[in-house]
């Protein structure tokens, strides 16, 4: 059976459990006389989330494990012998995996019956005319343990899914039963539902927080093989970034770091003030119709994809600024530069400054403008003296993330700021950022294991610590500024 | 000598005269908030060096005429303000008055206490900072002390004056907001349930300071407190429903009023 199918048949169950618990529970209720503890639904729902719950959950695990058994079972059949030279116990599995997929494809169509394919051997030609027909094209001749092996795998496969399929039916059906025969009227089902809802809200957001802590640790092991064939000083503290195909490379993040401080620290300057200015308006002065109107369109700036910034920087911001600043400057003659990324972002990430901003504003009671007010103050004064400074740490915190997100952008960088990784202070030159080298290190053509390509988890770690170390500082001036007025 | 001295107290007499002197002169106030009309007719004579008390149940509009009078009601957008008010016989809703200079004539203190979260010292400094009332350092430093010695604090927070404001107890918050409303010497001190959030310790320091400020500056307070009305003030006005009802003497509406509803709501008959 398949897995599809397996779930229909659970939740086949606990739609029935759910109707037999409540008749059950109606039904043993007027028999006895004593009122039921919960509506009559809530003994259903009991029965049915006792067939359904941990069934499925026994089927994920079963789907996630039941590969690694098989894989390691399967892999110990093959002896050292058997694996050519240059290549890995890891490719020969792969043709097991393959070989076995198209038994599998070729019993489908009909050309060959069970019997027949346990006493065929491997060195036939037939084996490997049969998988060609059927489109597994095989390079050379199988070998008679491989073939020998994609048979077992093949047939552990098979047992372990006809395994998951009775353990999971079993369980849902035990389970149903047995929650079907606890139910009396005394029983609190609601309760018993209100449990499981709680432990479905934490599963989901154990989620979340497991595959963060995924994403570090992976950037963790793949970081720890990087230093081990890179010195790590080199790697911090070089200033050459120089990835060579032939290895020998220097790998420097200096001149990287800098590049993504020079062209955050640009779009800051752009967005910061702006931003600001924009919050103070929409607070402070603004009216409710201007506001409704406002605030919306200044964050669509948020949800407009990268991509699209990056070409507008590629096709209208760089060739301007080069034509009209650059070159009549003398400053250089490249249309991508740190400027044109810097300024494109900057108008990105307006929204998170002004949005954010504009929130922490308002929230200022409004008491201290009164007070303000009555002593004779104007608005202006109002926000300079007393709104602002009591925002003040808020807004530092929107600063913050407005940053983080920054330093974490790419494709703006790619189309705007170039590809060469330099250390120079003039903004009309390209350069480039670390998000930027991740991705051209890990779509370039180096082997995977080589330092070329696994600075790339280096990297994306120094990145995930700065912005981590970022948004946990924001987090934390604005979490002290709130406790302040409530 | 003698004939100085008693043309001086003629003198004093005709300007302290209750039939000659006003300092607010209120005709027909008429308040809409939107389509609700809050405020209807009142029309009202405030004495100068003393203490008028607005009394009445909650959501009468005694606080919103009490906002009328120095144009904080500017600030509600849906507020609307018609009739006449005069300081000094001057209409106060007049195109060519600025309501920001109008507010430092006539000071406010609210009915939660309101410190800036700056200093003690800051607090004070900034209405005579921002209307330029000192050219100097010292002379600032003069003004603030001036002004909490005037609001009964100075003895309290003299050695602490760079601490925040915010620190303060209640009553000592409010008191600041008093010392801070009397910096840029008003005229007037409007108080809107001024020791509504304070216990009464605090609340009998506030009402020695009000008794104390009637020497110099105007008073107009909001209370909920027919007792607080009964000992600081020496007017009384008695507001219900947007009407002001009835406006006597204190010492009067307290022992024989004239309106029927004035009685019924002193004796907490309802409200």
């Amino acid at each position: 059976m398949n897995v599809g199918i397996i779930i229909l048949v659970v939740l086949a169950f606990a739609a029935a459990g759910y109707i037999a618990g409540k008749r059950q529970a109606l039904s043993l209720s007027a028999q006895s006389g004593i009122k039921l503890h919960s509506l009559s639904g809530y003994y259903g729902q009991t029965v049915a989330l006792f067939a359904a719950v941990p069934a499925l959950l026994l089927l994920i695990v079963w789907l996630l494990v039941q590969p690694i058994v098989v894989e390691s079972r399967v892999s110990g059949m093959i002896p050292d012998s058997a694996i050519a030279q240059g290549s890995a116990r890891s490719l020969v599995m792969s043709d097991v995996r393959r070989i076995a997929g198209g038994l599998d494809a070729v019993l489908a169509r009909g050309g060959l019956g069970e019997d027949e394919l346990n006493t065929i051997s491997a060195n036939t030609q037939t084996v490997r005319a049969r998988l060609a027909e059927v489109g597994v094209a095989l390079a050379g001749e199988v070998q008679p343990v491989v073939f020998e092996a994609a048979r077992a795998y093949r047939q552990t496969t098979k047992s372990g899914a006809l395994a998951m399929t009775i353990a999971v039916l079993g369980v849902s059906l035990a389970l149903a039963f047995l929650a079907y025969r606890r139910i009396e009227p005394q029983m609190r089902a609601r309760n018993i539902s209100e449990g499981f809802v709680k432990s479905l809200l934490i599963a989901s957001s154990l989620i979340a927080i497991l595959t963060t802590i995924g994403i570090v640790f992976s950037l963790v092991f793949e970081t720890i093989t990087f230093f081990k064939i890179y010195p790590a000083s080199q790697f911090f503290f070089s200033t050459v970034w120089n990835p060579q195909f032939r290895g020998g490379s220097e790998l420097g993040i200096l001149p990287l770091l800098w590049g993504t401080m020079y062209v955050s620290f640009i779009a800051l300057l752009v967005a910061v003030p702006i931003g600001l200015m924009i919050a103070i308006y929409l607070s402070e002065y603004a009216g409710r119709s201007m506001r409704s109107f406002a605030k919306p369109a200044i964050e669509m700036l948020a949800g407009i994809p990268t991509i699209v910034y990056g070409l507008f920087a590629l096709v209208t911001i760089g060739p301007f600024l080069r034509d009209y600043f650059a070159q009549p400057l003398g400053l250089g003659s490249s249309s991508s530069s740190v400027l044109t990324a810097g300024l494109v972002m900057g108008v990105m990430i307006i929204p998170f400054v002004s949005s954010l901003s504009d929130d922490i504003i308002n929230a200022v009671p409004q008491a201290l403008r009164d007070g303000s007010y009555g002593l004779g103050a104007t608005r202006s004064e109002t926000i300079k003296k007393v709104v602002m400074p009591a925002a003040l740490p808020g807004i530092v915190g929107a600063v913050l993330l407005a940053a983080s997100r920054a330093i974490g952008e790419t494709m703006i960088v790619v189309l705007g700021a170039g590809a060469s990784a330099k250390l120079s202070l003039n903004p009309f030159e390209a350069m480039t950022t670390v998000t930027v080298k991740i991705v051209s290190q890990l779509t370039g053509d180096s082997e995977f294991s080589s330092p070329e390509t696994l600075v790339a988890f280096a990297l994306g770690l120094t990145l995930f610590t700065f912005t981590l170390a970022l948004n946990v500082l924001a987090l934390y001036i604005v979490r002290k500024y709130r406790e302040q007025y409530e | 000598m003698n004939s100085i001295s008693s043309m001086n107290t003629t003198t004093t007499t005709t300007k302290a005269s209750p039939m000659t002197e006003t300092k607010i002169s209120a005709r027909n106030v008429q308040v809409y908030y939107g389509e609700k009309h809050a405020l209807r007719d009142v029309s009202i004579e405030i004495r100068p060096r003393s203490v008028t008390a607005f009394i009445g149940p909650s959501g009468c509009g005694k606080s919103t005429f009490l906002r009328c009078l120095n144009r904080m009601n500017d600030t509600i957008d849906s507020c609307r303000v018609e009739g006449h008010i005069l300081i000094d016989g001057e209409n106060i809703y007049d195109a060519k008055v600025d309501p920001v200079q109008l507010r430092a004539k006539v000071g406010m203190v609210f009915q939660k206490p309101n410190p800036f979260p700056k200093s003690i010292y800051e607090n004070v400094a900034y209405g005579p900072r921002i209307h330029g009332l000192a050219r100097k350092k010292s002379e600032l430093d003069d003004i603030v002390a001036a002004s909490l010695q005037k609001a009964g604090l100075w003895n309290e927070v003299k050695d602490r004056l760079h601490e925040s404001g915010t620190g303060l107890s209640g009553g000592q918050q409010q008191r600041l907001c008093i010392a801070r409303a009397v910096a840029v010497s008003p005229e007037i001190i409007l108080m809107d349930e001024p020791c509504s959030a304070l216990d009464p310790i605090a609340t009998a320091k506030v009402e020695e300071l009000i008794h104390e400020l009637r020497t110099n500056f105007t008073i107009v307070i909001v209370t909920h407190s027919m007792q607080q009305a009964a000992r600081v003030s020496q007017r009384t006005a008695m507001f219900h429903l947007g009407l002001l009802v009835e406006e006597n003497d204190t010492d009067k509406m307290f022992t024989n009023p004239d309106d029927q509803r004035t009685q019924d709501y002193i004796m907490g008959r309802f409200g």
